[in-house]
């Protein structure tokens, strides 16, 4: 008894020192919670959603196009910011309604409602009416002594009250902080009040001791950034636990116009304030070069400016300035710069048009030491030299293995970090891999010509697009992102056999196996490999990858097959921390978690939610989407039957490609042509768009690929509810398209549809009319892409095929609009921008097998049969009915003004039943094709 | 006055289990609910559960009695819904300051009963809370996602008045629960706080949030963490979890909670999920079990019971937690000095 009292004594005493030893680190929330740590990098704030700094975000909430302003914020979420800063003052605008009514929306979509807000307003009320809207914890930007000690205390006490983090300016009732000495006065009284008589939390407190523009040119203005990383340091030091923050592209404000100076700038200051303690702070990723980018002239002469070091520091950034101004442009930098707009009043004080000068400076790095020279190589992904450095690199070092180990991979590490820390996009690296492939090929040679020179990699990895799957642009792109970070690659390409997977991981004794797959059944050929590879006892992880697979199938249906660690990723920035992991020494520990996390994703995910419900198929027959029959207008097609377009010419096509995905394939998300102009990967999406541009225009030219088409019109009825009869000249019916139909329950009213539902049934006495097609592009893209291969320019190996892919869809929408205005007729005067098809703005629909208003892919197989495509225009199809070559596209016409795109949804068990007697098949096999929509 | 902070130092508390399902055992007809005093009122007033306390004081205040007997420490009022905005349903927005009055009394005449016949054991009445039947963070039209029913000023003001008159009828402290939505009860803190101001008073706060699912976030959609993170602003005595999960389900949700808060934590949960028609039937035996569990791993201070407990739930739960010593809030590994 004595004992057990003692020991709750003991603790009772440790609960005592929980007073002074409570967490003090400024943690923020929105759906999910943010600490700032001392471990914390620092913290970026996205503040495009910001009426006085965005003039876009300004112009779509001026038009009342919320949609659109919410998109800039996912933008920034899904950029990488931590906090999301929003600001709506603005003379046009009521201030307070935009604030309540922006974050009202924001509070309804998850994927932003994440991260934690800063409300930003100079108006208290527009503060306070953000304020009320936010369940989480905000951060208040800002207050200030500005009015006074009593509003101070008076803002500050509701904003605790509220439950928010604040910024404080350096400001107060004599103007804002200049110097340093005013800066730390005022930030230590306002710290000294908000804690001892407001008793604000401290680390609720973030301090914003005003960064000021450098290099202006006056005198007083020579410390404006000494001052700042000093102040900032005091603060960190002298009022515990407060936070700094600021907005940094400020600094640099002298300069605007003039990118590389003011990235450079930016980029200098801040790297400079997050050492002096700036934890926190608002900057544009697109305004600022990489620190070890800039090159050591510049970041002297800005780290001299900064700092204050002489005399004569800002003229001398100021010459350099004007030196740049007439920079030939190539460098990859917008050096364009308006003469007026410099800001530095001394432009043109200097003889302009010193060629030498200009062409030493796009070629600086070349002057740089022989390291500096392949790493900025290999960063740039500028192959010009390569050979040239690694050959003095091969003469330099004892033997030609080290000059991979040492120089390139030195080089590839930087690449690698960048990446990895969102500084380079996908589309850079790829580049990067080019000139090391370049380069190790060069290498290779000496290599083997050296007795035991053999290169080691970090692992083998096998790569396999699975059986019956011909899609491989992702599974190529993570294998060139792996293969530069010194993974040794084993592609085993596209349709590849569970055997042969098995067969090869054995005999290579690889260190991980890849699955790649992008049409629904491939899905089942994942789970089928997964079930072999434990069979024969494999002890590697498989990683699976692909646009249909997902963690949900991976946790659910592959990991409780195979007892070593099973990881879906899906991307390829992911690929490398991943695959590092998995292949550290000490990975038990990763292992483990990733099983647990699997686990009880898996748990989650069968426990989930509601259960939907579902009506009958019998039930959902009778709610079928009704069209009045006796006045629906069935146009007869001016030409029934089968038609096949060859020798077409591409160019042709150019007009109608939706580009928004070929973005997405290089993993650059937005919106064409919008995405040209996004601040975080614009400049990326235009150079991968000029690089698209050359290859297509190519393609053009020198007709590199060969597009075929074929189409047919048929008379057409449906029957017994779900099923399509189609017509011969002769009237028997040719062959039978089965539909399926949604069978979730919906509100009254709100029909169950299936395609079947936009065709006249048999029993309505009327005829009507279907087509369907299938148009390729992709005759003589693997041919090229190898070729690209074998010429150690994955790039283009890559570019060619997401082309390919662009280009057979562009076509499936020529081919559809000559079909509405010309062949069918139905919309003779229809005139519809890129944009309106894009939007599916036209009457009638195409809707494609394996897609969501039919997901049943042995469709495929009646199209086929139907019109001999095969035969005639030689696109085959695999046994898990891709179609090959893969850049094609098939499926059907409906021309019902009332047809429209729906999802079909789950269905049940009867459905699939009477689904697998009107096919002809087993029950079983039915449930094989359309597993993905069966509710469980 | 006994402290209930130097109580919480010695042991574990004990929290009442439901009100309705013991009402339920009364049956209570409409008349039962109307009593004499609203025998003509216009609209109907059966399952406003909260309007019993002057309608069937006595058997308010026997469902207290039969709690603290089972060993309780805390009772709650019988104010669940006593605001303006969720009295509206019933008309009787000019009830809410007696309402919620008279509920503070009788459960406070009932605790001191208690504790006087026995003053090694004080027993407090936390004044409870409700969310209200609006939600300040989410639109409850799919079609208008910026719309909102009910403002944080209106549920402010609706809530000040309820705590007013919850002090001013004697509760020892406040039990702001049920929160489905953060806003919502970022609002009631709020009123409290200002309250607190106006009066100069202190008074204990504990904040009970529910975790909806297995998703682990409440219905407004913060984790565990962000919830923490946004009643954590005021000095509270303890934050915690009640409603919607059994004691088993909640259990993870407790653990992460539990780490990462230096306040006092509670738990309510439900006696399990319920059966096919909407019952609630653990046992008081499983849930107790269950209990146990949590006090093994140390991760609660104050425990009670939610939807479908009653006296012998309680009773199997007070004497568990007897046989435990009370959790320690962990301490969080922070620097001592400066942050860097």
């Amino acid at each position: 008894m004595m004992l057990e009292e003692d020991a709750i004594k003991t603790k009772v005493d440790v609960a005592g020192l929980r007073e002074t030893a409570v967490q003090k680190y400024l943690t923020l929330s929105g759906l999910e919670p943010l600490v700032v740590t001392p471990e914390s990098n620092f913290i970026n704030v996205g503040e495009r959603t910001n009426v006085t700094g965005s003039k876009k975000f300004l112009r779509l909430i001026k038009a009342d196009n919320y949609d659109e302003a919410l998109s800039v914020a996912r933008d920034q979420v899904e950029g990488g910011a931590q906090i999301l800063d929003v600001n709506m003052d603005e003379g046009m605008l009521d201030g307070k309604e935009a604030m309540v009514k922006f974050l009202n929306l924001i509070a309804s979509e998850p994927d932003i409602a994440r991260i934690p807000l800063m409300i930003d307003s100079s108006k208290w009320e527009i503060i306070e009416a953000g304020l009320q809207v936010a369940q989480g914890k905000c951060v208040v930007n800002s207050i200030s002594l500005k009015e006074g000690e009593t509003e101070f205390k008076r803002q500050a006490t509701l904003v605790k009250r509220y439950g928010a983090a604040v910024i404080v300016m350096a400001f107060d009732e004599n103007g804002q902080a200049d110097t340093y000495q005013r800066r730390i006065d005022i930030c230590k009284r306002s710290y000294d009040i908000l804690v001892n008589e407001v008793h604000f939390a401290p680390q609720d407190i973030i301090f914003d001791p005003n960064i000021f523009p450098v290099a202006t040119g006056m005198d007083e203005h020579r410390l404006n950034a000494l001052d700042f990383f000093k102040a900032t340091k005091w603060i960190r030091k002298n009022l515990p636990y407060a936070n700094v923050s600021g907005g940094v592209s400020n600094v640099s404000f002298s300069f605007r116009g003039n990118t590389v100076v003011r990235e450079a700038i930016n980029s200098a200051f801040l790297y400079h304030a997050i050492q002096h303690g700036m934890n926190l702070g608002i900057v544009n990723p697109a305004m600022l070069e990489v620190y070890d980018e800039i090159p050591k002239d510049l970041l002297q002469l800005v780290e001299d400016v900064l700092f204050d070091r002489g005399e004569e520091a800002t003229q001398k950034l100021l010459d350099f300035a004007e030196e740049l101004m007439d920079a030939p442009v190539g460098t990859g930098r917008d050096l364009s710069v308006r003469a007026s707009a410099g800001g530095f009043g001394r432009v043109g004080g200097r003889a302009s048009g010193r060629n030498a000068d200009r062409m030493q400076l796009a070629n600086a790095w070349r002057d740089a030491s022989l390291q500096e020279r392949i790493s900025h190589a290999l960063v740039k992904g500028i192959d010009g030299f390569i050979i040239e450095d690694v050959e003095e690199a091969r003469l330099a070092s004892g033997k030609p293995i080290e000059v991979i180990e040492g120089n390139l991979m030195i080089g590839m590490n930087v690449v690698g970090d960048l990446f990895g820390s969102g500084k380079m996009f996908l589309p850079q690296v790829v580049k990067s891999a080019r000139v090391m492939k370049k380069a190790v090929a060069y290498l290779q040679p000496f290599i083997e010509a050296e007795k035991g020179g053999k290169q080691e990699f970090a692992g083998k990895i096998l790569m396999a697009t699975v059986k019956g799957d011909v899609h491989d642009i992702g599974k190529n792109i993570v294998s060139v992102v792996l293969g530069c970070n010194n993974y040794e690659i084993i592609d085993l390409g596209v349709m590849v056999p569970p055997e042969k997977i098995v067969e090869t991981a054995i005999r290579e004794n690889v260190d991980i196996i890849g699955l790649s797959g992008l049409i629904t059944p491939s899905l089942d050929e994942m789970v089928y490999v997964s079930k072999s590879l434990e069979k024969q006892g494999f002890k590697i992880p498989l990683i699976i990858g692909g646009a249909t697979t997902s963690r949900a199938h991976t946790s659910v249906k592959i990991a409780p097959n195979y007892s070593n660690t099973v990881v879906h990723i899906n991307d390829a920035s992911r690929a490398v921390t991943v695959v590092g992991d998995l292949l550290n020494k000490n990975n038990k520990v990763y292992k483990e978690q990733i099983r647990e996390e699997y686990d009880k994703f898996r748990e989650q995910f069968l426990k989930r939610g509601k259960k939907k419900d579902y009506r009958t198929i019998e039930d959902a027959r009778k709610r079928k989407f009704e069209i009045d029959w006796n006045t629906s207008e069935l146009i007869k097609p001016k030409h029934l039957g089968i038609q096949v377009l060859e020798d077409f010419d591409l160019k042709k096509l150019e007009e109608f490609i939706d580009w928004s995905p070929f973005f997405r394939s290089w993993d650059l998300h937005g919106k064409y042509p919008d995405i040209l102009e996004d601040e975080v990967v614009g400049e990326q999406a235009v150079e991968l768009f000029k690089d698209a541009k050359v290859l297509l225009n190519r393609i053009f030219d020198e007709e590199l690929l060969e597009a075929k088409a074929i189409f047919g019109l048929f008379a057409a009825n449906s029957i017994n509810d779900d099923d399509i009869e189609v017509y011969g000249q002769d009237g028997k019916h040719d062959v039978r398209f089965l539909t399926l139909r949604q069978q979730l329950q919906k509100r009254d009213g709100v029909p169950n549809i299936a395609l079947a539902d936009f065709i006249a049934p048999k029993s309505s006495g009327k005829e009507d009319y279907m087509g369907c097609f299938c148009v390729t592009t992709g005759f003589g893209c693997e041919a090229l892409a190898k070729e690209f291969q074998t010429n150690l320019d994955d790039y283009n190996s890559i570019m060619i095929k997401a082309l390919a892919d662009r280009l057979a869809e562009a076509f499936a929408e020529y081919l559809h609009k000559e079909v509405r205005t010309n062949h069918w007729g139905y919309a003779k005067n229809e005139s519809l921008s890129n944009a309106d098809l894009i939007k599916e703005s036209y009457k009638g629909i195409r809707p494609a097998p394996g897609y969501p208003a039919c997901p049943d892919h042995l469709e495929k197989s009646t199209i086929w049969k139907l019109l001999n495509v095969e035969e005639r225009i030689g696109v085959k199809l695999t046994e898990s009915l891709a179609m090959w070559p893969s850049a094609s596209v098939s499926g059907y016409y409906f021309g019902n003004p009332e047809a429209k795109y729906f999802g079909l949804g789950k269905i049940t068990d009867d459905q699939l039943k009477d689904y697998a007697k009107r096919r002809g098949i087993s029950n079983e096999e039915a449930e094989k094709w359309l597993s993905p929509n069966l509710a469980t | 006055m006994t402290n209930i902070k130097e109580e919480l130092k010695k042991r574990i508390l004990v929290l009442d289990g439901a009100m309705g399902t013991m009402l339920q055992r009364y049956n209570f007809s409409e008349d039962h609910f109307r009593g004499e005093r609203f025998k003509a009122y216009p609209s109907s007033l059966k399952g406003n559960n909260d309007l019993l306390s002057l309608t069937q004081p006595q058997a308010i205040a026997d469902i207290h009695r039969k709690y603290f007997e089972a060993g309780a420490d805390i009772v709650e009022t019988n104010t669940f819904s006593g605001t303006t905005i969720a009295m509206a349903d019933y008309n009787m927005e000019g009830l809410v300051y007696e309402l919620n009055y008279e509920s503070a009394k009788i459960a406070k005449k009932v605790a001191s009963e208690f504790t006087n016949a026995n003053p090694q054991k004080p027993r407090f009445v936390a004044g409870s809370i409700g969310p209200t039947n609006k939600t300040a963070s989410m639109s409850p039209d799919v079609n208008r996602p910026e719309y909102r029913a009910v403002t944080f000023n209106e549920l402010r003001v609706a809530y000040k008045q309820q705590v007013e008159a919850l002090i001013d009828g004697g509760v020892d402290l406040l039990l702001v629960e049920t929160i489905f939505d953060t806003l919502n009860a970022k609002a009631a803190l709020f009123a409290i706080e200002e309250v607190k101001e106006e009066r100069q008073i202190d008074i204990p706060i504990m904040v009970s949030g529910t975790i909806t699912d297995a998703s682990g976030r409440t219905l407004s959609g913060q984790t565990v963490e962000a919830f923490l993170t946004s009643v954590s602003h005021i000095p509270l005595l303890s934050v915690g979890f009640n409603c919607a999960l059994g004691a088993e389900q909640l259990q993870p949700y407790l653990e992460r909670l539990s780490r990462e808060t230096d306040f006092y934590t509670s738990a309510h949960p439900n006696a399990g999920l319920p059966n096919a028609f909407g019952e609630y039937d653990e046992s008081p035996e499983e849930m107790k079990a269950f209990i146990e569990s949590y006090l093994k791993e140390n991760l609660v201070n104050i425990i009670g019971g939610c939807c479908g407990t009653n006296p012998e739930h309680i009773k199997a739960i007070a004497e568990v937690a007897a046989n435990y010593p009370p959790r320690v809030p962990a301490l969080v590994s922070s620097h001592l000095e400066g942050t860097f």
